[in-house]
Order: structure tokens, then C-alpha cells, then sequence
């Protein structure tokens, strides 16, 4: 129920990732001692071993991917180069090494500035090359000491503890523990311009493990003026279930074990049918005639949607389904038109006030209500429309309060009329057909429609058996 | 001989109904009355129910949950991918960042289209609002929120406003002038009010009505021009972040996904959950309708993203790869619904062939987490917007 466990689990599944990569018992990388100049470098392997590793223990085909996901890791805090505070991972001879469990993101981390300071002031302190301040580094540190001014003596003798601490262990041990330390502070004050993959998303905050635990120092450092988590004004308390839940629940299960569905062979089937019908108007897959925009620069595609004039795949497309030629403006437009032929535009008239109805602020909507009922309802309506009596009974009980929802029922009989009626004679009907023919136009009009007669007729020239297989459907039934 | 004991009846009227019936006599508070044996009954039961306690109703819940599945299993005859393998491969996908909108000073939380195509309105964690035209890259409009984390905006219909928010709380509109001199924050409109941040926000079909998301754990629809409610919706178990419009010209319906990991349909005319989904194992960041609105998508922090088909009432796909470990954050379809375009939170975007289940193609380009995601209104690109402070179009 909380995002701090799918955050831990996240981290857990890394670290498996990486537990297994370490292990050298079920093909894991090699991770060996090199030799350099006069030293050794301890416990390293290979930036291009590891790559190897990602592409066949998590099916990777392209190094590109495995190279970007153990950059990921590495900057997550698992992995890290030995000679650079950058962390990404690349494919060739350079080394790496693996962070510490200790140092883990899965310990929730959130090490405070006077953990850092100290760990700073430490690096000063030792004569080691390998541990010389870079320039950020010592900018930090700086700020820090203005900041800390007050306690810098108490930081100061922190590090010197650090140091006496460090000093005993063995040189090897040190080289490697000097390098996850520092990999620790790379991910959790990283160089900058690179990702801080310590932030978060603040909706994901509120839930994490122990939100309100005091922060603990990596150094094990505890002093009076220690902050809290900070616990963002986010949380709320979680609502507990109760029986009145699970009631409504229950009521919800028995609903849905009643409704009908669909197998699965016909879903797939309508899925299927559907997708394969757009794709030739979908720009990303079938390329847009005369160019996508995007990728031409030329607005000539949304100058030819602009027009009035409707190309010869978008008028095909009014046939797919009611609600295409409903939501084009051209096409409904059209089917208007003609319904005004043949004096039966009440209809769709009526649906469009309807749909209109419902776009109204709350303050207007009672007005049109009335206005709606005049004009297409009432006993010697203007428009009067054809509803059966069931449907004009609720109509006129619903009109009594007056609200947006009040034509519902009236606009779903319409519209079923208007789909299996006056829908299907329009496909049939010579406007739509000249239009799907992109008949010529007059004589008049050519100049300003060259482009759009060349596209139009490039279009046809593709999709001629098409449209005569189409007519002929339409002819026949 | 044997004892043989009679039931007397009495017949009269019943005490509670007052219908001339057999009578049994009850007790009910140490006062005996008379009832017929239709309101005995219901009593009894009444009474059960006064002493069902939670864990019985649980495990109720759980059995009927137990027969639902049952149910829908034996309509599980094939799979999509299976059926999908007539269907011809995809061939290669080129697909290049063709714009770079830079110019946010803080991770790009949200974005949306105008329906012009090109306009875009984008929010960031700086609290900065822009609308830019992306197809010259040029900022048009910019207004700076009282407050951080913009973590929704969209924008309306009309083109003449936009709307957003994030941990104020609420949700405010606001008109879009192009006068220079007019102070665009001076006609901020106020309109919706939640008891936690605001995750995500849309208009329906119209300027004048704004359905949101949010922390609070539920769903609202309100009227612009009053602030009023006019409907909630409570059933999430937890914060609701996503939330997206069914595309129909009559339905009345829209998806919302949460941290509960579920995603519900809703009818915006009564309130009630028609139909909900649980087969994620993480917050669901992202859902969107495939563009017949017959199904829907989802992307969630497990590193998969899912197709439920609304038919079939049940989760039909899932898009995953074993070398895809961290979450989606957004989805959207292709306009034919072929594609689904992913947004992650490795950096990267996944384009899936939805009906196949295999990825098409990797995009790499953004340098931080990819927050945000949508098909422009023609399907011509897409937009994504990162926690690298900028935006990208693809085609």
C-alpha cells in the first residue's frame, strides 16, 4: 500500500542484479587485482565486462541499452568508476568497483551537510594524492565552512577522529573503502550538472519507510541539533476500511459478475480491425501526404485541414463510423447539409444542442434546457423530433429540474436513429460520393486550388480500387 | 401413540406490515409482536447483519472476488498476441527529437496539446507555467504559480485558456490575452479545491468544465465559470494520479489510476465506479484510452505498462522487458492505436507495438527522468517533457 515499498523494492531488485554479477560461481564478472606502475589496484573489473554481463544475463541486444543501464546503476550508487566523481558506465578497459552494501541507497540515506563537512575536512587532512580536493570539492567546502562556522571546531575533530580510524586499517582495504566512500558522497552531493538520482518524486515522498525517523549519520556522528526527516505537509492520515466499504464492495463484485463480456478472440479481433483501419491515417506509422510538419518543416498538411475543402482521405474516413463524421466540423457540416435537403435536419439539429447543453457553465444550463424543449420538444415544436413515447415521457419528467444530463436519454434514441437512418443514406448519397470522388471543380475555383487539386488526385490515384471497392459495397447493400 | 406438537396459526395483521397474513410471534427489544413471515425473515437477517463483523465481510469480498475471476478466466480463450501474429510486423521506426523547447528552470512535471496542433502548455517544478508555440519553439504566454511542483496543466478546448496546479491544492484557469500589456496571473481563475496536491487536471469537451485528480485519493468534475462541484468520485483507496477523458462524442465516462494500483472508469453522470482494475503491482502514473475508447493503458512504477480492454473487462496485455527496471511514467497511443509511446523514469522512451506486445524502438535523448508524454490532436508527434528541464517533440 506504500511507496517506500515499491521504492525498496526497486533498490532490491538492483541488488540482486548486482549480487549476482559479483558472483563468480554462475558467470558473473570477472572482478581481479590489476597491476599499475608500482601499485595494485584492488578488486576492479571492466567497464566492457560489464556490459557483456547486462546484454546476456537481462537479454540485451544493443550495447547501446546495457551500456545506458549501467550508467543508471552506477549513478543509482551500486557501481562506480575508480578515477572519475561522474558516474556512468562505458564500454571499454575502464575500471570500476562495487559500492560497499553499507553504503547502499537501500539503507535510506539522506546524510546531512555536517556529514559531508566532515568528510570533506577529513580528505584535507591526508596526504594522498588520490584524495585531493576537485574544484567543486573545495568550493563545497568552503561554503561549508561559512555556513558551519560556529561548529567547525566540533567538525574539525569529528575528522580527526575519522582519520585515526581509517589510519588503522590495512592500505588495500583503504584504497577500496577511500573509493566507495567517496561514490557514496559522488551520488549524494554530485558533481554539478549531473543527475541527483537522490531526488524524488514528492508524490511518492509522503509514504516512504519511516517517514519521521531522525536522519542517521554516516559517520555515526549524533549532536543535539540533529533535523528530522523533513516530513512534507503532505501526509494525511490513511483512511481505515470500514464495513460500510466493504459493503459497497461487495455490491460492486456482484454488478460486475453479472455483466456481460466479451471473449477474448473477439476483443482481439476488434482491436485488430480497428488499428489496421487507421493506420494508413496514422502520421507516425503511414507517412502524412505532402509531409508531417514536424519532420518537413512545411505546414502545407495543416493548411489543407484548415480549408473547407476536405481531401478525399478524410471524407473516406466520415465512413468508418457515426461519431467520425460527427466530430470532423467539415463533415457534420456536410451531413447537415444535406439533411437540410431533405428537411429531416431537426435530428441533428437537436443532438447538437444537446452536446452544446452540455458544455454550458451550470448558471446557463436550465436557460437552454427550456430553450432545447421549445424548439424541439414541446407540443407544436418548431423542429419537432421523433421520439417514441417511453423516451418522451422521461424527457419531459427530467425537464422539470432542468439539469445538464435532462436530454440524455432523448440525444441515445437520436442518435440511433440518426445512425441506422439518415447516416447510411447520406454514404449512399451523390454529395457524399462526389466528394469521395473529388470531383473536379468549377472552373473558377482551380487557381486557388492547385496544390489541393495535386494532392487530391495523388491520393485517388493511390486509392481507386479502394474506392470503387467501396462503392460497390455500398451500392450493393 | 406419540407426541406430536402443532404450530398454531394465528392469522391477522402483521405488526410491521399490517398485510393479513400467518403470524409468528417475535421479540424485538423484550417486546413480543406479532409478524408475518416476510418481515420475520427480513429481520432475522437484519440482524445478521448487525452482527457481520468486518472479517466476514472480507472474506466475502474475497470469495466473490474469487468467482469474478473464475468468470472471466473462461472467457480467456486466446491472447492478443497470439491473434495479433497474422497481423505484418512494423518496420523500422526512425523516430528523431524534431524540437528541443528549452527555457524551464526546474523539471517539466506536465504538458498538454492545444487542439491547434502546435501549441503546447507545459508546468515545472518551479512553479513556471508556459505555453510555447512548439513549432517555432517560441514562448507565448508564461505565468509563475504561488506555488511549486505544477504537477498538472492542460488546456482547453477553446484554445483561449489553460489550466493547472499542483501542491496549492488546487486547480486555476487562466484566460490566455495577447495583450502586452495585460498581467495574465491578474485574471486567475480559482476553480478547484482538494484536500491534497492536485495531480492531474483536464477539460471535458468544453472551456467550461475541468475534471480533476488528486492526492485527497478522489476525482471531481467542476463548473469554471462558479468553482461549484459538480460531481466527486471516491473510491480510490489512496492518491489518484492520472486521470484521462473517454474520447467518445456521448460517453460520459473517464479512467483514473492511483497509488492503490488501480485504475476505475467512471460514469460522470451518477459518481459510481463502473468498472476497476487491479493487476498492477505499483502506482499507476499514467493512463490513457486507446483512441477507439474501447480499452485503455496504463504505466506504473513496476516497470510495466498494461492494456485493459473494457469489454472484456480485463487486463489483455502488458508491455515488459526484463531490461526495463524502472517505472513508467507516461503513456499515450499512436492515433491508430498500433503504438504505445512510454515514458520512463530511466530517461528513455519505449515505443511498444500494442497489438505484437514487442517493442519497437528505444529513444534515448532526455537526461533525466521523462515525467510527461502526449500524441499531438493528429497523431503527427509526440512530446515529452523531463526532469532535465526540457521538452522534446518526436516525429
Amino acid at each position: 500500500q506504500n511507496s517506500g515499498l515499491q521504492r525498496m523494492t526497486f533498490f532490491f531488485l538492483i541488488e540482486d542484479i548486482i549480487t549476482k554479477m559479483q558472483d563468480d560461481k554462475t558467470g558473473g564478472v570477472p572482478i581481479r587485482t590489476v597491476k599499475s606502475f608500482l601499485s595494485k589496484i584492488p578488486s576492479v573489473v571492466t567497464g566492457t565486462d560489464v556490459v557483456q554481463w547486462l546484454m546476456k544475463n537481462l537479454s540485451i541486444e544493443d550495447p547501446v541499452e546495457a551500456i545506458h543501464l549501467g550508467s543508471l546503476i552506477a549513478a543509482q550508487g551500486y557501481i562506480f568508476p575508480i578515477s572519475d566523481h561522474v558516474l556512468t558506465m562505458k564500454d571499454d578497459g575502464t575500471f570500476y568497483r562495487f559500492q560497499a552494501p553499507y553504503f547502499w541507497p537501500s539503507n535510506c540515506w539522506e546524510p546531512e551537510n555536517t556529514d559531508y563537512a566532515i568528510y570533506l575536512c577529513k580528505r584535507t587532512m591526508q596526504n594522498k594524492a588520490r584524495l585531493e580536493l576537485a574544484d567543486y570539492e573545495a568550493e563545497n567546502l568552503a561554503r561549508l565552512q561559512r555556513a558551519f562556522a560556529r561548529k567547525w571546531e566540533f567538525i574539525f575533530m569529528q575528522a580527526e577522529a575519522q582519520v585515526k580510524i581509517d589510519r588503522k586499517k590495512d592500505k588495500t582495504e583503504r584504497k577500496i573503502l577511500d573509493s566507495q566512500e567517496r561514490a557514496f558522497w559522488d551520488v549524494h552531493r554530485p558533481v554539478p550538472g549531473c543527475v541527483n538520482t537522490t531526488e524524488m518524486d514528492i508524490r511518492k515522498c509522503r509514504r516512504l519507510k519511516n517517514p519521521q525517523k531522525v536522519k542517521k549519520s554516516v559517520y555515526g556522528v549524533t549532536e543535539e541539533s540533529q533535523s528530522q526527516s523533513p516530513v512534507h505537509v503532505l501526509s494525511q492520515p490513511i483512511r481505515k476500511t470500514t464495513k460500510e466499504d466493504i459493503r459497497k464492495q461487495i455490491t460492486f463484485l456482484n454488478a460486475q459478475i453479472d455483466r456481460h463480456c466479451l471473449k477474448m478472440s473477439k476483443v482481439a479481433e476488434s482491436l485488430i480491425a480497428y488499428t489496421e483501419q487507421y493506420m494508413e491515417y496514422d502520421p507516425l506509422i503511414t507517412p502524412a501526404e505532402p509531409s508531417n510538419p514536424w519532420i518537413s518543416d512545411d505546414v502545407a498538411l495543416w493548411d489543407i485541414e484548415m480549408s473547407k475543402e476536405p481531401s478525399q482521405q478524410r471524407v473516406k474516413r466520415w465512413g468508418f463510423s457515426f461519431d467520425e463524421i460527427l466530430k470532423d466540423q467539415v463533415g457534420r457540416d456536410q451531413f447537415l447539409r444535406f439533411l437540410e435537403s431533405e428537411f429531416s435536419s431537426e435530428n441533428l439539429r437537436f443532438w447538437l444542442a444537446v452536446q452544446d447543453l452540455k458544455k454550458q457553465p451550470l448558471q446557463d444550463v436550465a436557460k437552454r434546457v427550456e430553450e432545447i424543449w421549445q424548439e424541439f420538444l414541446a407540443p407544436g415544436a418548431p423542429s419537432a423530433i421523433n421520439l417514441d413515447s417511453h423516451s418522451y415521457e422521461i424527457t419531459s419528467q427530467n425537464v422539470k429540474d432542468g439539469g445538464r444530463y435532462t436530454f440524455e436519454d432523448a440525444q441515445e434514441h437520436i442518435y440511433k436513429l440518426m445512425k441506422s437512418d439518415s447516416y447510411a443514406r447520406f454514404l449512399r448519397s451523390n454529395a457524399y460520393q462526389d466528394l469521395l470522388l473529388a470531383k473536379k471543380k468549377p472552373e473558377s475555383e482551380q487557381g486557388r486550388r492547385t496544390s489541393l487539386e495535386k494532392f487530391t488526385r495523388s491520393v485517388m490515384h493511390k486509392s481507386t480500387t479502394r474506392i470503387t471497392g467501396l462503392i460497390m459495397e455500398i451500392m450493393g447493400a | 401413540m406419540c407426541d406430536q406438537t402443532f404450530l398454531v396459526n394465528v392469522f391477522g395483521s402483521c405488526d410491521k406490515c399490517f398485510k393479513q397474513r400467518a403470524l409468528r410471534p417475535v421479540f424485538k427489544k423484550s417486546q413480543q409482536l406479532s409478524y408475518c413471515s416476510t418481515c420475520a425473515e427480513i429481520m432475522a437477517t437484519e440482524g445478521l447483519r448487525e452482527n457481520e463483523t468486518l472479517a466476514s465481510l472480507k472474506s466475502e469480498a474475497e470469495s466473490l472476488k474469487g468467482k469474478l475471476e473464475e468468470e472471466r478466466a473462461k472467457l480467456h480463450d486466446v491472447e492478443l498476441h497470439q491473434v495479433a501474429e497474422r497481423v505484418e510486423a512494423l518496420g523500422q521506426f526512425v523516430m528523431k527529437t524534431r524540437r528541443t523547447l528549452k527555457g524551464h528552470g526546474n523539471k517539466v512535471l506536465c504538458m498538454d496539446w492545444c487542439k491547434d496542433k502546435r501549441r503546447i502548455v507545459s508546468s515545472s517544478q518551479d512553479g513556471k507555467v508556459i505555453v510555447w508555440d512548439s513549432f517555432t519553439t517560441n514562448k507565448e504566454h508564461a505565468v509563475t504559480m504561488p506555488c511549486t511542483w505544477v504537477m498538472a496543466c492542460a488546456y482547453a478546448p477553446s484554445g483561449c485558456a489553460i489550466a493547472c496546479g499542483g501542491l496549492d491544492n488546487k486547480c486555476s484557469v487562466y484566460p490566455l490575452t495577447f495583450d502586452k500589456n495585460e498581467n495574465m496571473a491578474a485574471k486567475k481563475k480559482s476553480v478547484a479545491m482538494h484536500t491534497n496536491y492536485l495531480s492531474a487536471c483536464s477539460f471535458t469537451n468544453s472551456d467550461m468544465q475541468i475534471l480533476t485528480a488528486s492526492g485527497d485519493g478522489t476525482c471531481a468534475l467542476w463548473d469554471v465559470e462558479s468553482g461549484q462541484l459538480l460531481q466527486s468520485f471516491h473510491g480510490h483507496g489512496a492518491d489518484v494520479l492520472c486521470l484521462d477523458l473517454a474520447p467518445s462524442e456521448t460517453g460520459n465516462t473517464f479512467v483514473s489510476g492511483g497509488c492503490d494500483k488501480k485504475a476505475m472508469v467512471w460514469d460522470m453522470r451518477s459518481g459510481q465506479c463502473v468498472q476497476a482494475f487491479e493487476t498492477h503491482e505499483s502506482d499507476i502514473n499514467s493512463v490513457r484510452y486507446y483512441p477507439s475508447g474501447d480499452a485503455f493503458a496504463s504505466g506504473s512504477d513496476d516497470a510495466t505498462c498494461r492494456l485493459y480492454d473494457l469489454r472484456a473487462d480485463r487486463e489483455v496485455a502488458i508491455y515488459s522487458k526484463e531490461s526495463i527496471i524502472f517505472g513508467a511514467s507516461s503513456v499515450d497511443f499512436s492515433l491508430s492505436g498500433r503504438l504505445l509511446f512510454a515514458g520512463y523514469n530511466d530517461y528513455t522512451i519505449n515505443v511498444w507495438d500494442v497489438l505484437k506486445g514487442s517493442r519497437v524502438s528505444i529513444l534515448f535523448g532526455h537526461e533525466n527522468r521523462v515525467s510527461t508524454l502526449r500524441v499531438s490532436p493528429d497523431g503527427t508527434a509526440f512530446c515529452s517533457g523531463s526532469w532535465d528541464h526540457t521538452l522534446r517533440v518526436w516525429a
